[in-house]
């Protein structure tokens, strides 16, 4: 469903996708993890066709985002990473807006923006303007937009970022009910282990844009001899802060933390 | 055609919900007004020019027109910070679409704007020659917010964040204003003067409404359509041209 080969991208001098190749099944779910900045949304960018790649070659669903554009954007739903909402509109008027761009007939359309509101537990507040509305109903209402017009490919960026424990459970909920109803094929990234290793069947760890180990999660676990992903993750990508705005106090606690062990 | 539609549906959503950003926006066009329709009146008239706030009611329509356009345009870069770009340019739609119906919205907004300023002109004194021109204005007034709702757009798509904004309201939204004829006579203007306002596409806009409301004008009414309707050509392919090259 998803063919990469050799995918890189550069910012200037930083290499933020360095030679990445990897295969989505048909029907699978597939997790991206990797700490901050190892290339996660940069890669989802290219599969989506918001960003050029540098090099390397992409098919979606047999599609060249760079090339085919309009084809591989009605195979795909997208819940982007950062805020993607018109505040100043109500919830109703976001989806049904997304409903038009995505050609969602007006009938068909009226039912499924019922249904995913209902089911992120949004319908009671539709008419509401979003701005006001919290971080997490905000999230929710992001992740009902991807699933308004039943896509084939999910692409789903940290979506259970902000969200309570039970959102998160609908969540997960959902798209594995959708992944085996309707054979959905999903690719994801969380940092929350617990949630790759409940839905995904395979699992890619990147690190400074290299794909470290690719694998079920018990494969990664026996590879790693490590008995929790967490362990996993953490022994195949180290125990650093990655993330560049990460301050010197965060760093020596880091160390701290390390030197205890 | 649904795309445009929805997203022309959009902007004037969003207009109808900022009550403060249109009072604000119209308080500005009032103060000129009445400044400098009323401030500057007796001195236009000794000077055997007739009644100056016949003169600058069409100037004053023309620049709310054309502040409410490019700052529809320039609305892009709220967009593009807010995120909601990301939704419209992943959409399976032509991003020519996405970027006719934004602007067909901004359009929308700005006769709106430049009528509601109409209405202020006409309780302030403003009396048109002939009220069987109002198409011939109201073609004036959606040529100027075309012009300058696809340069808006040309700019929104160009500027990465907030900082230019200050610039191109200083350096390029003023002096089209102030350089168009809006507030003076293009009579016997020095030449540099005389030439900027002659390359100013807003001095064809103000021209036009005045040849429209009071009857008579510096060009006539059929240079200024032909002047903008090339202006407006021109600029809406840049516009489109620079919207479809944005990279998120
Ligand atoms: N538009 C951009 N311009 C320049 N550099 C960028 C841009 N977007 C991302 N980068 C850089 O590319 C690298 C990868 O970023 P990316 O957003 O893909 O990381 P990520 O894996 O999604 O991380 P996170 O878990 O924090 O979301 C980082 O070093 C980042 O600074
Ligand atoms: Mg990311």
């Amino acid at each position: 469903m998803i063919h990469v080969a050799n995918l890189t991208k550069k910012f200037g001098e930083n290499l933020a996708v360095n030679d990445v190749s990897f295969h989505v099944q048909k029907g699978e779910i597939f997790a991206f993890l990797g700490p901050n900045g190892a290339g996660k949304t940069t890669t989802i960018k290219m599969l989506t066709t918001l960003l050029t790649p540098t090099g390397g070659q992409i098919q979606v669903n047999g599609f060249d985002p760079l090339r085919q554009q309009m084809q591989v954007r009605k195979q795909i739903g997208i819940v982007f990473q950062d805020p993607s909402l018109d505040g100043e509109l109500t919830a109703f008027e976001n989806l049904d807006l997304h409903g038009v761009l995505y050609h969602v007939p007006r009938k068909q359309r009226r039912e499924r923006m019922e249904m995913v509101l209902k089911l992120f537990d949004l319908w009671e507040r539709r008419n509401e303007l979003v701005k006001k509305f919290s971080g997490g109903m905000k999230r929710r209402l992001e992740i009902a937009r991807g699933l308004l017009h039943a896509p084939l490919i999910l692409f789903l960026d940290e979506p259970t970022l902000g969200l309570d424990p039970q959102s998160r459970n609908q969540l997960w909920k959902q798209v594995k009910h959708l992944n085996e109803s309707e054979g959905v094929t999903v690719f994801l990234t969380t940092h929350y282990m617990d949630e790759a290793e409940r839905v995904a069947q395979r699992i890619a760890v990147i690190d400074h844009g290299k794909i470290v180990a690719l694998g079920s999660p018990a494969e990664l676990k026996t590879r790693t001899n490590t008995d929790s992903l967490e362990e996993a993750f953490l022994a195949l990508t180290g125990s650093t802060i990655r993330d560049e705005s990460a301050t010197s106090v965060d760093q020596m606690r880091q160390f701290g933390k390390m030197w205890r062990r | 055609m649904k795309t445009i539609y929805i997203l022309w549906l959009r902007e004037l959503l969003r207009y109808k919900r900022s009550r403060v950003q249109i009072i604000a926006s119209l308080g500005q066009p009032t103060l000129y007004l009445f400044a400098l329709g009323f401030g500057l009146g007796p001195v236009f008239l000794k000077a055997g020019n007739g009644s100056y706030l016949q003169f600058i009611a069409p100037g004053i329509i023309a620049m709310t027109i054309l502040f409410s356009s490019v700052f529809a345009g320039i609305g892009l870069l709220w967009d593009r910070q807010f995120g909601f770009l990301k939704e419209t340019l992943i959409a399976p739609v032509p991003r020519l679409e996405i970027m006719i119906g934004k602007t067909l919205g901004s359009v929308t907004v700005a006769i709106i704007q430049g009528l509601l300023v109409l209405v202020v002109c006409l309780i302030a004194g403003f009396r048109p020659a002939n009220w069987a021109v109002i198409p011939v204005a109201l073609f004036f007034m959606v040529m100027v917010a075309l012009v300058f709702g696809a340069l808006g757009t040309a700019i929104g798509s160009t500027l990465q964040d907030m900082q230019g904004f200050q610039l191109v309201m200083n350096f390029l939204v003023l002096p089209l204003f102030f350089l168009s004829g809006a507030l003076f006579p293009l009579n016997n203007l020095p030449k540099i003067l005389d030439a900027i306002t002659r390359v100013n596409p807003l001095t064809y806009g103000v021209d036009g409404l005045r040849a429209a409301f009071l009857g008579s004008s510096h060009f006539s009414a059929l240079t200024d359509a032909v002047a903008l309707a090339a202006v407006a050509f021109v600029l809406l392919w840049v516009g489109s041209y620079s919207f479809s090259k944005i990279q998120i």
